[in-house]
């Protein structure tokens, strides 16, 4: 494919800013839950951030996005407030679920973030039905559906994207393939190289693209969504891949090489956004650092926020479903 | 005798069972790729080792498949032992779990067995809702399924071979927070308990529960971790006066009802807690059956804890109400003492 050029400075700035915020957010989390200030467990996605901005800048707040176990970067850059998705991690009233939820149900659908579903492969037939009332209902929205190479060999794929498919849903189905489902590499699992080979068997086009290159991904995204929008039905859009952390919480990633490892982290996202911006912009340097203190101070704040914010009452815990008092 | 934990006694049984037989295989996720996690508990951990890939076998992220090609294996001629990471994903099984592997041997008017066991870790543990459900309800339902539910390293030994030499279908639920998983995958706040565990070959027969503290007054049926809260606030209770007897079913179907009437007998009354919600529990089913054959027992009313009816919630503050709690516990029992 050829290299598209870059966005306009102030909107390349944008994505950089996003991509370091969900870098940052993470990688403070991390510390934050080592510290046991945390409950639950976590699922990073430091390393992945590209996909999220990609994929997700160019839609409205009235598109929809479904999630995963993995969620903070696509949360973040659909637009769940992040000091929300701070506070939801501390089990604070301030979260995004109120501490109902937790890290693995991050979301908002105020801002299309459907509260993200950690079951493998769950969320993509909810794309599905969202797709489908897009189109019943006669609105121009889309839904980007996220999930992992691993959910790639769920029953649950297979029927929403031939789902879609025959339906022309206004669905891209966003694959991160960052070569594992939790400890296990995506070869022992797959025998097709690419996820995206499997567009084929739904009649839908498949695309591989780069996804530690946030500029590249939005350029699939801008065509998948116009296909979408347009009525032109789903797309497959595979995202190459790699997790700076572990699967979840502490974990040492001895399944990975070491030498696998180095070779994705000199591509990692904040790097590369960073270097094709000073490539095309080279004055663009300090703009550049200013984004990144701009995040850390968001982060302070929102830090602050949560650790300020009231805890649940224990029994709010029987409240949002009929619960009859026994 | 060795000293171990769950998850050791768990992993010392597969191994031994896959030695003695070797139509015996292991399948799940994760379960044991090199430098990975041996499963989400580490009860498979290095079984590889001695065993190969083939008979612990690595899926893909395909729970319809795992529990299908256990059903297929055991319909003809081998014994799986299948496992999903967290219990929750029993729900993407159901159909092979409740469709196939239930009705199997009765459709085919017995001449079909399907000898599987299929292992699911339960419990709260500040997850969030869809990594937290008790379970055991939704599958004491099912006819044509045994429902075990292990809760120290003796009986996690034992039960699992009697489940592997099983021709039905066994499903066995496990808590996360009595495994005794170590290194990365050790779970915060975690019970632990290691047990004696005989170095011989033993099983433990379904359906015979274990009494794990006597007492006089009260009548205290408690399963899995709840067991353990039980015992504490029997400890509690003890200093008021209250003598509590507390009893592992063990087994759910099939379940030692003998036992828990010789109990009553002794101490007129019952109470039932279980981590699984309330409504249409098994705890709901013992209630029920005692309270049609042996309610004479009896001086007051059954009381059931068990965790609120709503989904788990994240904060722990929250989560730590809704599911019994060994103060919850002992504010029953008082209460019914007083009746
Ligand atoms: C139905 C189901 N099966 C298994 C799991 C446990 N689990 C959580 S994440 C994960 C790996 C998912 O891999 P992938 O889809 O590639 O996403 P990634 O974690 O790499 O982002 C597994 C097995 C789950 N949450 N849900
Ligand atoms: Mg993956």
């Amino acid at each position: 494919m050829k290299i598209k050029p870059l966005p306009p400075l102030t909107e390349a700035l944008g994505m950089y800013e996003k991509v370091r915020l969900i870098r940052r957010y993470e990688e403070r989390i991390y510390y934050l839950f080592l510290e046991g200030v945390m409950p639950g467990t976590i699922h990073q996605s430091h390393g992945q951030e590209a996909c999220a901005v990609g994929m997700l800048n160019h839609l409205g707040v009235e598109d929809y996005m479904t999630s995963t176990h993995r969620p903070a970067g696509h949360c973040l850059a659909k637009g769940v407030d992040l000091n929300a998705m701070m506070a939801e991690m501390f089990a604070k009233t301030t979260g995004c679920c109120k501490a109902y939820g937790g890290a693995m149900h991050t979301g908002d659908l105020a801002v299309g973030a459907v509260p993200a579903i950690a079951i493998v492969g769950g969320g993509m037939p909810l794309a599905v039905g969202i797709g489908l009332s897009c189109k019943m209902r006669k609105t121009q929205n889309v839904v980007v559906c996220f999930f992992g190479d691993g959910a790639s060999n769920e029953g649950a794929f297979h029927e929403s994207l031939n789902a879609a498919s025959i339906w022309d849903l206004p669905v891209v189905f966003a694959c991160e393939n960052n070569l594992y489902g939790a400890s296990t590499p995506v070869g022992k699992v797959m025998k097709v190289l690419n996820v995206a080979d499997r567009a084929a068997a739904y009649g839908m086009p498949g695309m591989i693209v780069d996804g530690n290159d946030v500029f590249a991904v939005q350029v699939a995204a801008d065509e998948a969504v116009a296909r979408a929008r347009g009525g032109g039905g789903p797309t497959l859009v595979e995202l190459k891949t790699y997790r700076i952390g572990g699967h979840s919480r502490n974990d040492a990633c001895g399944y990975r090489p070491k030498e696998e490892a180095a070779k994705w982290l000199k591509r990692e996202p904040v790097k590369i956004a960073r270097e094709r911006i000073l490539e095309t912009y080279p004055k663009a340097a300090a703009q550049l650092d200013d984004c990144d203190q701009r995040v850390e101070a968001q982060l302070d704040a929102a830090i602050a926020f949560a650790k300020a914010s009231p805890d649940p009452k224990p029994e709010d815990g029987l409240k949002h479903v009929y619960f009859g008092g026994n | 005798m060795a000293k171990m934990s769950i998850a050791e006694a768990l992993r010392s049984a597969i191994a031994e069972e896959m030695r003695r037989d070797e139509r015996i295989f292991c399948i799940g996720e994760d379960i044991d790729i090199e430098g990975g996690f041996g499963g989400a508990f580490t009860v498979t951990l290095g079984l590889s080792k001695e065993f190969g890939h083939d008979r612990i076998l690595d899926t893909p992220i395909s729970e319809i498949m795992i529990a299908g090609a256990a059903v297929g294996a055991a319909m003809t001629g081998m014994r799986p032992i299948a496992d999903v990471q967290y219990g929750d994903f029993l729900f993407c099984m159901m159909d092979q779990l409740v469709n196939q592997a239930a009705k199997m041997t009765y459709m085919s008017g017995g001449a079909v067995k399907v000898p599987m066991v299929m292992r699911a870790p339960i419990g709260a543990t500040t997850r969030g809702a869809q990594h937290a459900q008790s379970l055991e309800g939704f599958f004491t339902k099912v006819p044509g399924l045994k429902v075990i539910c292990p809760a120290t390293a003796y009986d996690a030994k034992g039960m699992l071979k009697t489940a592997v030499r099983d021709d039905s279908p066994v499903l066995m639920f496990e808590h996360k927070l009595l495994y005794g998983s170590k290194g990365n995958r050790a779970e915060k706040d975690a019970l632990s308990p290691i047990g004696e565990v005989p170095d011989e070959d033993y099983t433990i027969p379904f359906g015979e529960a274990v009494i794990r503290r006597e007492g006089t007054d009260v009548t205290v049926v408690a399963n899995l971790l709840m067991q353990y809260k039980a015992l504490e606030a029997a400890k509690v209770l003890e200093a008021e006066g209250i003598s509590v007897e507390v009893i592992d079913p063990r087994s759910l179907v099939p379940f030692d009802y003998a036992m828990v009437v010789k109990s009553i007998a002794k101490t007129s009354r019952l109470v039932i807690v279980e981590e699984d919600t309330k409504r249409n529990g098994w705890g709901a089913e013992v209630a029920a059956t005692i309270a049609e054959t042996a309610i004479y027992h009896l001086d007051a009313p059954i009381v059931r804890v068990a965790t609120f009816d709503v989904p788990i919630p994240f904060a722990p503050i929250m989560e730590n109400y809704v599911v019994p709690s060994a103060q919850r516990i002992a504010d029953e029992i008082r209460a019914l003492m007083k009746k």
